[in-house]
């Protein structure tokens, strides 16, 4: 089912959480809402769910204004950051409760309860209390619960924070896995951009409650519309220069790096580690630093006054070169404005 | 020279030295005073040490030691202290000295000067009368004026037992434990569940419940007694005015049913107070992440209360029934609060409680009688059976359905 959000504001006293949010999430589809910390992603998670009433701004599921409604009349599942599995009730207790309060019968609602432990791998452990669980697995029961009344929205708050590293990576795919054989609409928040982006089918990237960027995780990443997008995404992070266009020609101080069709102005000049590369007729740098690690190597130099990073591969070059001749892969410069926006450059 | 010369030259000379000692010493330790490194302490530790501590070794010690070592080098001696003086010595230094020292140790004797006012209190308070009032409910016919007795006895016990006042006391505590304090839990449940939900105005009518708490026992009770009362009191003016006839509730034409009424309300009201406090504090420990996943589930406010509020409450609830089980069964100055030292309506009408029974038997010099005081020792044994009986069975109960 396709979600849309109209205007949607939020604001909580003085400040503004979420301002002006006009989107769709596509049905059936892995959406991450991806942001720095107090960007609103979380409250407008929230907002979708009916625990937070918008200030302003419509919320639609398909065709239904679902605003006024209250969270359980919207057919939606919601996983909190912290589970919130009721510690006193078993396992079993705590994925029949939401079918209790719809009273469906007790023999349906123990098929269906049987039907998403399966689904989610935690059968045996039907009789186990909460406390007696690992962080994975409460997050299991967590998703069983929102997913056993059939909902027709899942949201997922932080659902990897409150893992170690490599449970992180294992329930990772296991949502991806369950959300497929569920094919339910699935928003989640994260403020990881690794995790937005190893999972969801589409990232919306938000900052100080305004959406910046809708789209597939790869588009927004090789296409970023604006700096703070092109600098929140990618690890090690873009390298950012302030550069300037002149004659069709784009400088950092001296060292011409590529050309552009736009007009002669002073840029923000952002180049991805790995969109550098070794070639004899590009310019020279000195290595301050050369990390080798497997396949990649990390040249460290300074560029224009910034610290550099370049990703190349480790065959490209030989022992502890001290100067180094390299260019920019052809459109893989991306330019922005130098105003507080950072928008991209358009002429 | 004669011998004593000698030795009072030699006394002089060591005199001598240890003034120059002590001068060197102070010299020393004047230095330190300047560069604010003195060490009192040591510095007259350092003398103790030197002219007390080592000749004391020296003199008496070590000639002693020598004396001992000798004597072992003796056939017998060797087979004495092999056989007898070092098992003894070694057993003591084990199994006596040594543990007495772990127990007596620095820490014992910290913790021993913070906890000895309260251990003495508690001992002359409250072991010291425990143990003597469970002694004194089996002597036969014990005077207090000359503390004499016919051994003992299990007869106080089957006399309480036979006397007419006991089976209706047993009664009375029994409908005030079991009638009140299942009511108050309820009620102040309730009115917490309530006073938490509320937005404004919360710490003021927080306040408002918590009022009776720090309010006299018995001024209350005056209050309930003029409340109550058949012609002037409000109850049954506020009756009047719903056109219901005038209700004898404590006076000398009111029925038992109406003054253990009139009773209970008055407990239950006084109980409430204590009881909303610890379960408001204990709902606020409640995260509100379960009411949240409740909403997005639909579930209903009573569905909400029963399930969720309940069970993470129970802690609270089990922590509250225990005590007020308890209290209860003490109850006394909430019956002699309206219905005075006689614990009866003018009517007659008996509303006392075991704790009233005990007291029947020492009050108004009643005591002086032989076997009086054993008899009420015995009553008080009786109620501390009952309440000892009634905890475990909570605190059985509780294991089970107390979710911690």
């Amino acid at each position: 089912m396709e979600v849309r959000l109209e205007g949607l504001t939020k604001q909580f006293d003085e400040t503004v959480a979420v301002d002006n949010l006009t989107v769709t999430l596509e049905s059936g589809k892995l959406i991450g809402l991806l942001g720095p910390s107090g960007c609103g992603k979380s409250t407008t998670l929230y907002m979708i769910s009916g625990l937070l009433k918008p200030t302003k701004g419509r919320i639609y599921f398909d065709d239904d204004d679902v605003t006024d409604l209250a969270p359980e009349k919207r057919g939606i599942g919601l996983v909190f950051q912290n589970y919130a599995l009721y510690p006193h009730m078993t396992v079993l207790q705590n994925i029949l409760f939401p079918l209790e309060n719809l009273r469906i019968n007790r023999k349906e609602a123990l098929a269906r309860a049987v039907e998403m432990a399966e689904l989610v791998g935690i059968k045996e452990l039907f009789d186990r209390k909460p406390a007696q669980l690992s962080g994975g697995q409460q997050q299991r029961v967590a998703i069983a619960r929102a997913l056993v009344k059939k909902p027709r929205v899942l949201l997922l708050d932080e659902p990897l924070s409150n893992l170690d590293a490599r449970l992180r990576l294992q329930t990772r795919e296991e949502i991806k896995r369950i959300q497929r054989e569920v094919g339910i609409t699935t928003i989640f928040v994260t403020h990881d951009q690794e995790e937005a982006m190893s999972i969801s089918d589409e990232i919306i990237v938000m900052n100080k409650g305004v959406l910046q960027q809708k789209g597939a995780p790869q588009h927004v990443y090789n296409h970023p519309i604006n700096l703070f997008v092109s600098k929140f995404l990618g690890n090690p992070p873009i390298n950012t220069f302030e550069g300037s266009i002149k004659n069709g020609k784009i400088y950092v101080g001296d060292v011409e790096l590529g050309v552009t069709k736009f007009k002669d102005q002073d840029v923000i000049i952002g180049i991805r580690p790995e969109d550098f590369r070794v070639d004899e007729n590009g310019f020279m740098v000195k290595v301050d630093e050369i990390d080798c690690i497997g396949r990649d190597t990390t040249l460290h130099f300074t560029l224009g006054g910034e610290h550099t990073r370049a990703l190349i591969p480790s065959d490209s070059v030989l022992g502890n070169p001290e100067y180094v001749h390299i260019s920019v892969k052809p459109d893989k410069i991306h330019l922005f404005n130098t105003d507080e926006a950072g928008e991209l450059v358009n002429e | 020279m004669s011998k004593s010369k000698v030795m009072w030259k030699r006394f002089r000379e060591r005199l001598a030295e240890i003034r120059w000692e002590v001068r060197r010493r102070y010299y020393i330790f004047k230095e330190n005073v300047n560069k604010k490194t003195a060490k009192p302490k040591a510095a007259v530790k350092g003398l103790f040490k030197k002219y007390l501590v080592q000749p004391f070794k020296k003199y008496i010690c070590n000639p002693i030691k020598n004396g001992y070592v000798k004597f072992t080098k003796t056939k017998v001696g060797g087979f004495l202290h092999k056989y007898i003086f070092h098992p003894v010595a070694y057993f003591f230094n084990r199994f006596v000295f040594r543990p007495l020292g772990q127990v007596f140790n620095r820490n014992f004797f910290h913790a021993m000067i913070y906890l000895l006012p309260a251990l003495i209190l508690l001992c002359i308070f409250t072991f010291y009368p425990i143990i003597n009032s469970i002694i004194l409910a089996f002597y036969k016919n014990y005077t207090p004026v000359d503390k004499m007795f016919d051994g003992y006895t299990l007869d106080n016990f089957r006399d309480i037992i036979a006397r007419p006042g006991f089976v209706a006391a047993l009664r009375n505590t029994a409908i005030i434990v079991f009638i009140s304090v299942p009511i108050s839990v309820i009620i102040s449940l309730f009115v917490a569940v309530m006073l938490n939900s509320i937005k404004r105005l919360k710490s003021f009518f927080q306040t408002i419940f918590f009022l009776p708490y720090v309010t006299n026992t018995i001024a209350i009770g005056l209050v309930f007694s003029y409340m109550f009362d058949y012609r002037y009191g409000l109850i049954n003016k506020a009756l009047k005015v719903l056109g219901i006839a005038a209700i004898h509730w404590k006076d000398a034409q009111a029925s038992y049913f109406n003054a253990m009424t009139t009773l209970m309300i008055y407990i239950i009201w006084g109980s409430l107070a204590f009881k909303i406090l610890v379960f408001t504090a204990g709902l606020q420990n409640i995260d509100k992440q379960y009411y949240d996943a409740a909403k997005v589930d639909g579930t209903t406010r009573w569905r909400i209360f029963r399930r969720i509020t309940v069970p993470l409450l129970s802690p609270m609830i089990a922590y509250i029934t225990i005590t007020s089980l308890i209290g209860s069964f003490k109850t006394y100055t909430t019956v002699v609060a309206i219905y005075g030292e006689e614990g009866r309506t003018a009517g007659g009408k008996d509303l006392r409680t075991i704790v009233f029974y005990v007291y029947d038997y020492i009050m108004g010099g009643k005591a002086l009688n032989p076997g009086e005081l054993s008899r009420g020792a015995a009553a008080s044994l009786i109620l501390f059976g009952i309440i000892l009986v009634f905890t475990l069975i909570q605190l059985y109960v509780s294991k089970k359905r107390v979710h911690y």
